[in-house]
């Protein structure tokens, strides 16, 4: 006899395995990051033929990072709940696990999907967009990391609410935006210190608010999650 | 019920007649004359109702958060016509509120919309308002809107005061100062300061009331139909 | 094997948009007993199915799994396998791998001899690496069967436990009916009264108005 297993270790299994089933399926299908990669893709052509030979204001431009950062998380990151409800397999996750290590499963799943985006975003912005120029890497990788984090954790959980409703695809933006205002507002503040230059210890503030606001997003969010999916 | 429509019909009136009425001077002698506040003149005189207004829209935004998490416990629908109706009439005073602030914006800084941190506070709550509706409109079974649109009020509601909190530090404003201000200082005499608070407490009767009304027409409406 | 377990349910009651479903719905069933479900279309055969597998609750009353001491701390879900025409598998995986994950996703460590031993027992075993979307509606139903036993659940509800099934599904489904009332509990429910052969208790949704 093995020895029985504590109800975290359990939990957490559950969750990887969740985390790896919807991996294992986006890689397979790949509904996802099809939708996020040519988004991104289509998004930033027209933003490079639009500019044709100007060149915009570096203020500008960080600003449109987080425009497209945005956008294209509301292209995929629904997709993991979406997914379960429209093949009818929300029932059978439900009848196989708690609604805690489900939620932590898709989060993590939307996590890596979004950390992995946007870096593939930052390298074509990097690429293309000759005027963005950032002077102070340290920052702007933390704020990508932590706007990373961050739009994860509220897309996640809007994706859980609106994939029980009809009219998804428009829903999503909708119901996102005014949650993530906080946040994107000071991701663009914090990728401005970023290009003028600033000291690390500029943007502490900045960075001590996103942190924050990951951590209240979350903590709501795995109390409130099993209101949304059990009937 | 009566008595209070006419308490709150008559109250409303004075409230509104006095607030309208009584004269503006620079050094106010008598008991009816309200002082000139620097900068806002006759102005001024919007806070009776813009003020209430904006008040409104957040205690409805509260409300309804309240009474969704009264549902989320209790599973009982009649709560959920409660917030459900809050919603509704703090979508109405939150419009209101937008839009005598763009009126007054227009007389005093000359355009109707600048986004002024308050301006963008309260357009990003409207914004809360429309998708809260747009939720409740695409969910058919009543159970299921009822929790999915009271779980969305409250993650709003948490991610509020963020925005609260980052608007200050990105954008400078010309809003007046509130009235409740850091420095507790307030520029109304005593007959202005309690038109106002009279404005603010008919206002609350008036929601209270229509509130009411409004449960009572869902109520019934939803018992028609079983 | 937990020989004093005991469904218990008292005065349950469903509500959907204002309309009640049912209502003073009590039963009680206990190890090796049957209990069958019948009802006509719309009477809440499966809404009650899905209430004793908790994926949703009632409106009004309870259910209690009782036992010896550690059947309240087990989650309703690892005590119950429930084959039902609205359960679907993961199209794009194979029998396998379904059920790899779906024993994974339990918390538990998978072990592929037990997995192949199940899908011999639902003749799937040749197919056992194709894609669930392959499949047909037969074969998918047997599917359900080994999704439903993959974690030796002491409670075993079957909803319409032989639709799109041939005479062979259908004696394997016999099978495994009289096989879970020596190891627990079977709910069935089903208007074709031929699925079962003895039952203990019965509860008639049509009885109630």
């Amino acid at each position: 006899m093995r020895k029985p297993e504590a109800a975290w270790q359990q939990w957490l299994r559950s969750s990887i395995s969740i985390f790896r089933k919807d991996w294992h399926s986006e890689l397979r299908t790949r509904y996802a990051i099809s939708a996020l990669v040519m988004f991104v893709v289509t998004t930033i052509s027209i933003m490079v033929f639009a500019l044709g030979s100007e060149s915009a204001p570096v203020d500008v431009l960080s600003g449109m990072l987080w425009v497209v950062i945005f956008f294209a998380a509301m292209s995929g990151l629904s997709r993991t709940f979406v997914a379960e409800e429209e093949r009818g397999t929300a029932m059978t996750l439900q009848l196989l696990t708690s609604p805690s290590a489900i939620y932590f499963g898709k989060l993590f799943f939307n996590l890596v999907l979004m950390i992995g985006v946007n870096t593939f975003t930052v390298l074509l912005y990097a690429i293309f967009l000759n005027g963005f120029i950032v002077k102070t890497s340290s920052i702007f990788i933390i704020t990508i990391a932590l706007g990373s984090i961050g739009l994860a954790a509220s897309s996640t959980i809007i994706a859980a609410i609106i994939a029980k409703a009809n009219t998804k695809g428009t829903l999503y933006p909708v119901l996102s935006f005014p949650i993530l205002l906080p946040l994107l507002l000071t991701c663009i503040n914090a990728t401005r210190l970023a290009t003028e230059g600033a000291f690390l210890n500029e943007a502490t503030g900045e960075f001590q608010f996103l942190v924050s606001y990951i951590v209240v997003v979350v903590t709501a969010s795995s109390v409130l999650f099993e209101y949304i999916w059990k009937d | 019920m009566n008595v209070f429509k006419t308490v709150l019909f008559v109250w409303m009136t004075a409230v509104i007649v006095l607030a309208l009425g009584l004269p503006m001077v620079a050094q106010p002698s008598t008991w009816y004359q309200f002082p000139i506040i620097p900068a806002l003149e006759e102005k001024a005189r919007i806070m009776f109702f813009h003020v209430p207004m904006a008040w409104l829209s957040v205690v409805a935004f509260v409300s309804s958060m309240v009474y969704g998490i009264k549902y989320l416990r209790k599973k009982n629908l009649d709560d959920d016509v409660r917030s459900a109706s809050a919603a509704g009439l703090g979508f109405l005073f939150c419009f209101l509120a937008t839009a005598t602030g763009a009126i007054w914006a227009k007389f005093s800084w000359g355009t109707y919309w600048n986004w002024d941190p308050r301006q963008t506070s309260i357009f990003v709550l409207l914004l809360i308002y429309g998708a809260y509706f747009a939720l409740r409109s695409a969910i058919e079974v009543e159970e299921k809107r009822a929790s999915l649109a009271a779980v969305y009020s409250i993650i709003a509601a948490v991610t509020m005061p963020f925005f609260m909190f980052i608007m200050p530090r990105i954008l400078s404003s010309l809003h007046p100062e509130p009235i409740l201000n850091t420095e507790g200082k307030v520029h109304m005499n005593t007959t202005m300061l309690i038109v106002f608070l009279s404005s603010l407490a008919g206002f609350t009767g008036l929601y209270f009331w229509m509130w009411r009304l409004q449960v009572r027409i869902q109520t019934s409406h939803l018992n028609r139909i079983n | 094997m937990n020989t004093h377990l005991r469904i218990s349910a008292t005065n349950l009651k469903k509500v959907f948009n204002r309309r009640t479903i049912f209502r003073n719905i009590s039963f009680s069933v206990r190890f090796g007993e049957v209990l069958l479900v019948t009802g006509k279309n719309g009477s809440g055969k499966s809404t009650l199915v899905k209430i004793i597998s908790d994926v949703l609750s009632p409106s009004e009353g309870e259910i209690e799994f009782s036992g010896s001491d550690n059947v309240k701390t087990i989650a309703r879900a690892n005590l119950i396998g429930l084959v039902s025409p609205y359960l679907q598998m993961y199209d794009e995986f194979s029998a396998e791998e379904n059920l790899q994950y779906a024993l994974s996703i339990r918390g538990r460590t998978p072990d592929i001899s037990h997995i192949h031993e199940l899908l011999g027992k639902v003749f799937l075993f040749h197919r056992k690496s194709d894609p669930v979307r392959t499949y047909s509606s037969g074969m998918k139903q047997r599917m359900k069967y080994a999704f439903a036993l993959a974690h030796n659940p002491p409670v075993l509800l079957l909803d319409e436990p032989t639709s799109n099934l041939d005479t062979d599904g259908i004696a394997m489904v016999k099978q495994i009916m009289e096989e879970q009332t020596q190891i627990g509990i079977l709910i069935v429910a089903t208007n074709d009264l031929s699925d079962v052969d003895r039952f203990n208790a019965q509860v008639d949704l049509n009885a109630q108005t």
